[in-house]
C-alpha cells in the first residue's frame, strides 16, 4: 500500500502543477468576496474558460465533446492540486457533475455538440429541476405537467412548480423532469427535457430557508413552451434518464464543509470549561473529538480507495456511497457541540459572536439541509440496503396504480 | 495511488479464505468453546504453522517468509472472519512483533525461528488488575534478573511457551522475556474468560528467570510501540469479524419471515444493516491506513493505529450486537453463532486496552499536530 502516483499520474500531476503555478497566482482567491455573487460568477467563468483552453476542464470527459479523454483519476489529481490554491466555485458543480453527464448519456450528437462545449468552458451554467413540493425523496411523484400543444407543432407546454433548485437564478439552462402521462403508473409517465431558463413563463423565486439564508429557489412554470427536440430520451422514459442524473448526484453532492473536528479542537483550547480549565481537557469532549476524526478521516481515506480503483482502471466499489451519510450528520453534530461548549454565549450570533462562531452557526443549520439534499439519510440507507446489500425493495402501494389515482396528502 | 491490497495480496487473501473455510469451520471454534480442557485447537494451529503464517513477516534468515506487514494484515482479516480459536494474535501480532522491534540478534535467533516453526507460543503479560493500566503503578518487579509479581489477565497465558512481561527495576519500567516452559518460579492459573475460544490465565512470578528486551527503563515507549503495531493487526481481525456479522445478519434477514414477508424488506432492518455497512467501510479505510503506517515507519503510526483501533472496535462491537438483534430470540441461544462474534468482539476490544485509551491517544496526537 502506498499513496504514490503511477508514472503517467506523476507526469500529469507535474503538468497540472506547472500550469497552476503559472496561472493560478494571478488571482487573489482569498480576496474574492463570496457574498458578491455576480463578481464570483465572473471570476469563476474566467477561470473555467482558462482551464478549458489549457485542456484542464472536464479532464475525464470524451475528447469528441472537448473533454480530456483521461481517466477520472486524473481529474481527481487536478482537483487536489487546484484545491491547494483554495480555488472552489459553486456555479459549475450541478451542470458538470450531473446535467451534462446525463446529456452526454442520452442526448443526440447535435445536442451534445451544442451544449457540452459552452458548459465545459463555464459560458453556460445549468441547474437541475427535479424536486417538487410533493416530490422530494419520492421524486418520481413529480406533478409538473408537460402536455403536447394542440397546434400540431409537436411542442410541449409545461405547467407546475419545482423546488430546492440550486442556482436557478443564475443558470442558463435546466434539466427538467416532467409528467407527460398521468394515466400510467408514476415511473412510466415521466419524460426528461432540457430548457432555456429565460423561456417566457418561467419565474424563479428565492426560498427563505430555515437558516435565514436564501441559497435555493422555487421555479414556477406557467405555459412554458418547449420544442420536442428538447426532449432527452423517449417519451415515458424520463425516470431512467433521471436515474443517470441521480447516480451522478450522489457522487457530486457536497461533503460536509466548514468547521469540523479541527476547528472544534481549536475552539475548545480557548474556551474555559469546568472549573475554568480549558474545555479541551474535558474527557467527554475528547472522546467525541476522537470519533469525529474517525468519521472525517475515514471518509477522506475511503475517497482514496475510490481513487485507487479508478487509478487501476476499475469501477469504484459501493463504498463511495457512505460519504454524505457520515459527513452531513457529523457537520450538524460538531456544530451543536461547539455551541454547547460556548455555553450561554452559544446563543450569540452575527457580529457579536465572531466569525468562528458564525461558521459553526452556519453548519448548525446547514447540516440539516445537507442531511436531506441529494438523497436524505434515509433514502441513502435504502440505496445501500438495496443496491449494495441486495435487500428487497420496499413494498410500493403506488406501483401499479395510475399516477392520477395515487392518494395525495400534503 | 495504491490504497488497497495488491493483486498478490488479494490472491493471498483468497487462498487464506479458502484454506480457513476448510480448516476452520465454525464447528472448530465451537469445539474450543464447549470444552473446558481445550484451550485452543491444536490441529488448526499446526495447519496454520504449516501454511507459514506464524512466520509471515519474520525474515528468511530467521526461518520466516520475509513478507511485508500488509500480507499479514490480509491473513489477519481472514482469521477474524472465522473467529479462529488459536493463539495467533498473542504470538504473531504481539510477541513476534515485540521481538522484531526490540530483540538483540541472539534473542531473534533463538525466538523467531521457534515462532515460525510453531514451537513457540507467545503472550503479553501487562495487566495486574481492574481498571486502566497505569505504568507508574505497576508492581511487578525485577531484581537480579528475577521476576516477582502477578499478571492478570494474560490472553493465552496458560498455553504460551514465552511471555513478554512489563515490570519495573531500578531503571524504571522495562520489558522482559520469560521462558514460561522452563523457568522455575512461574505459576500459571487458567482463568475463565468472556471469550472461551481464546484462553486466559493469571501468571504469578516468584523469582522466575527473565531477560531484558531492549533498553532499560524504556518500557513505556516500548509498550506503546508493541500496542500500536498490534492495534493495526487487531483492526484487521475486527474488520473480518464485522464483515462476517453483516453477512450472517443479511442471510438471516433474507430467510426469516414475519408479518408475511422477509424481515429484510423492512426499513428498520435495512437501515440497521446499512448502518453496519457504513461503520465497516470506515473501519476498512482506517485499517488500510494503519497497514500503510505499519510499513512506512513510525511517525504516523500512533495516530493511524489509534484511529484503526477505535474504528475497529466500534464496527465489530456494533456489527456483533446488531447481528444478534437481527436474529431475534434465536440469536440469543447458545446454538446459534451470534454470541461467538459478540464474545470475540469484546475480547479484541479489550485485549490491547479499551477504546477510551485509544481515543485519548488519538486526541493527543491531533493536539500535537494542530498546535496553534
Amino acid at each position: 500500500m502506498d499513496f504514490n502516483d503511477s508514472p503517467e499520474e506523476a507526469e500529469f500531476r507535474a503538468r497540472a502543477r506547472a500550469w497552476l503555478a503559472a496561472n493560478a497566482p494571478e488571482v487573489n482567491w482569498a480576496q474574492l468576496d463570496q457574498s458578491d455573487e455576480p463578481a464570483m460568477k465572473a471570476a469563476g467563468q474566467a477561470w473555467q474558460a482558462r482551464k478549458a483552453d489549457a485542456g484542464f476542464a472536464c479532464i475525464s470527459w470524451p475528447r469528441e465533446w472537448g473533454g480530456g479523454g483521461e481517466s477520472p483519476v486524473m481529474q481527481a489529481i487536478f482537483d487536489e492540486e487546484e484545491g491547494a490554491y483554495g480555488i472552489a466555485f459553486r456555479f459549475f458543480g450541478i451542470g458538470l457533475g450531473m446535467c451534462l453527464p446525463t446529456l452526454m448519456a442520452v442526448g443526440d450528437a447535435q445536442t451534445c455538440k451544442r451544449f457540452v462545449g459552452p458548459a465545459l468552458r463555464g459560458d453556460e451554467i445549468w441547474c437541475q429541476l427535479f424536486s417538487e413540493p410533493g416530490a422530494g425523496s419520492d421524486v418520481a411523484a413529480s406533478r409538473t405537467r408537460a402536455v403536447r400543444a394542440n397546434d400540431g407543432s409537436g411542442d410541449w407546454i409545461v405547467n407546475g412548480q419545482k423546488v430546492w433548485t440550486s442556482g436557478a437564478h443564475y443558470s442558463d439552462y435546466g434539466l427538467l423532469l416532467a409528467r407527460t402521462d398521468p394515466d400510467v403508473p408514476k415511473h412510466k409517465g415521466l419524460t426528461m427535457f432540457w430548457l432555456d431558463m429565460r423561456s417566457p413563463g418561467i419565474e424563479v423565486r428565492p426560498i427563505h430557508q430555515a437558516s435565514g439564508d436564501s441559497e435555493f429557489n422555487e421555479v414556477f412554470f406557467a405555459d412554458v413552451r418547449i420544442r420536442d427536440c428538447q426532449r432527452l430520451g423517449e417519451i415515458g422514459e424520463g425516470w431512467k434518464v433521471a436515474l443517470i442524473t441521480l447516480m451522478n448526484e450522489r457522487l457530486a453532492v457536497g461533503m460536509g464543509s466548514g468547521p469540523g473536528w479541527r476547528e472544534l479542537l481549536a475552539l475548545a483550547r480557548e474556551l474555559p470549561g469546568a472549573d475554568g480549565r480549558p474545555a479541551v481537557e474535558d474527557q467527554a469532549l475528547r472522546e467525541k473529538l476522537a470519533d469525529w476524526y474517525v468519521g472525517a478521516e475515514g471518509i477522506r481515506l475511503t475517497r482514496l480507495r475510490v481513487m485507487t480503483a479508478l487509478s487501476r482502471g476499475q469501477a469504484p466499489g459501493p463504498e463511495a456511497s457512505i460519504g454524505k451519510i457520515v459527513s452531513a450528520r457529523q457537520m450538524q453534530d460538531v456544530a451543536t457541540e461547539a455551541l454547547d461548549r460556548l455555553d450561554q454565549f452559544g446563543i450569540v450570533a452575527g457580529e457579536a459572536g465572531g466569525a468562528d462562531i458564525a461558521a459553526f452557526d452556519y453548519n448548525f443549520f446547514f447540516g440539516g439541509a445537507l442531511r436531506i439534499a441529494g438523497g436524505s439519510d434515509e433514502i441513502l440507507k435504502n440505496i445501500i440496503a438495496e443496491r449494495v446489500l441486495g435487500l428487497p425493495a420496499d413494498i410500493r402501494v403506488d406501483r401499479d396504480v395510475a399516477f392520477k389515482d395515487i392518494p395525495r396528502g400534503r | 495511488m495504491n490504497f488497497d491490497f495488491s493483486d498478490d495480496q488479494k490472491f493471498l487473501k483468497r487462498e487464506a479464505r479458502k484454506f480457513l473455510e476448510a480448516a476452520c469451520p465454525i464447528a472448530t471454534t465451537r469445539s474450543v468453546l464447549d470444552s473446558r480442557d481445550k484451550p485452543f485447537d491444536e490441529p488448526l494451529w499446526r495447519k496454520v504453522v504449516e501454511m507459514g503464517w506464524t512466520g509471515t513477516v519474520i525474515p528468511e534468515k530467521w526461518g520466516g517468509s520475509g513478507l511485508g506487514h500488509t500480507d499479514l494484515c490480509a491473513i489477519a482479516e481472514e482469521l477474524g472472519r472465522v473467529i479462529a480459536p488459536i493463539p495467533f494474535a498473542s504470538t504473531v501480532y504481539v510477541f513476534a512483533e515485540a521481538i522484531l522491534a526490540f530483540g538483540e540478534d541472539r534473542q531473534c535467533e533463538r525466538l523467531l525461528p521457534a515462532i515460525a516453526a510453531g514451537e513457540a507460543i507467545g503472550c503479553l503479560a501487562v495487566g495486574e488488575g481492574r481498571g486502566r493500566l497505569a505504568c507508574d503503578a505497576m508492581t511487578t518487579r525485577v531484581e537480579d534478573e528475577r521476576l516477582h509479581g502477578a499478571k492478570i489477565p494474560v490472553t493465552d497465558g496458560d498455553i504460551a511457551t514465552h511471555a513478554i512481561v512489563a515490570a519495573r527495576d531500578d531503571a524504571g519500567l522495562g520489558l522482559f522475556v520469560v521462558d514460561l516452559a522452563t523457568a522455575e518460579g512461574v505459576r500459571r492459573e487458567p482463568i475463565e474468560s468472556l471469550d472461551p475460544t481464546r484462553s486466559a490465565a493469571r501468571i504469578v512470578f516468584e523469582g522466575a528467570e527473565c531477560e531484558r528486551l531492549g533498553a532499560a527503563g524504556e518500557g513505556k515507549a516500548q509498550l506503546d510501540t508493541v500496542m500500536n503495531r498490534a492495534a493495526v493487526l487487531f483492526a484487521f481481525e475486527q474488520l473480518g469479524g464485522a464483515d462476517r456479522c453483516l453477512e450472517t445478519a443479511r442471510e438471516y434477514a433474507l430467510e426469516r419471515y414475519a408479518f408475511g414477508r422477509v424481515i429484510a424488506s423492512y426499513q428498520a432492518i435495512k437501515h440497521k444493516l446499512a448502518d453496519i455497512y457504513v461503520k465497516n467501510e470506515l473501519a476498512r479505510s482506517h485499517a488500510y491506513y494503519g497497514a500503510w503506517a505499519l510499513g512506512a515507519g513510525e511517525s504516523n503510526l500512533p495516530l493511524a493505529a489509534a484511529a484503526a483501533r477505535v474504528a475497529g472496535i466500534q464496527s465489530y462491537d456494533f456489527a456483533a450486537k446488531e447481528n444478534l438483534q437481527t436474529h431475534g430470540g434465536i440469536g440469543f441461544t447458545w446454538e446459534v453463532d451470534c454470541h461467538l462474534h459478540l464474545r470475540r468482539s469484546r475480547q479484541l476490544a479489550l485485549a490491547l486496552g479499551g477504546i477510551s485509551n485509544w481515543r485519548e491517544q488519538l486526541v493527543q496526537e491531533l493536539e500535537a499536530r494542530n498546535q496553534h
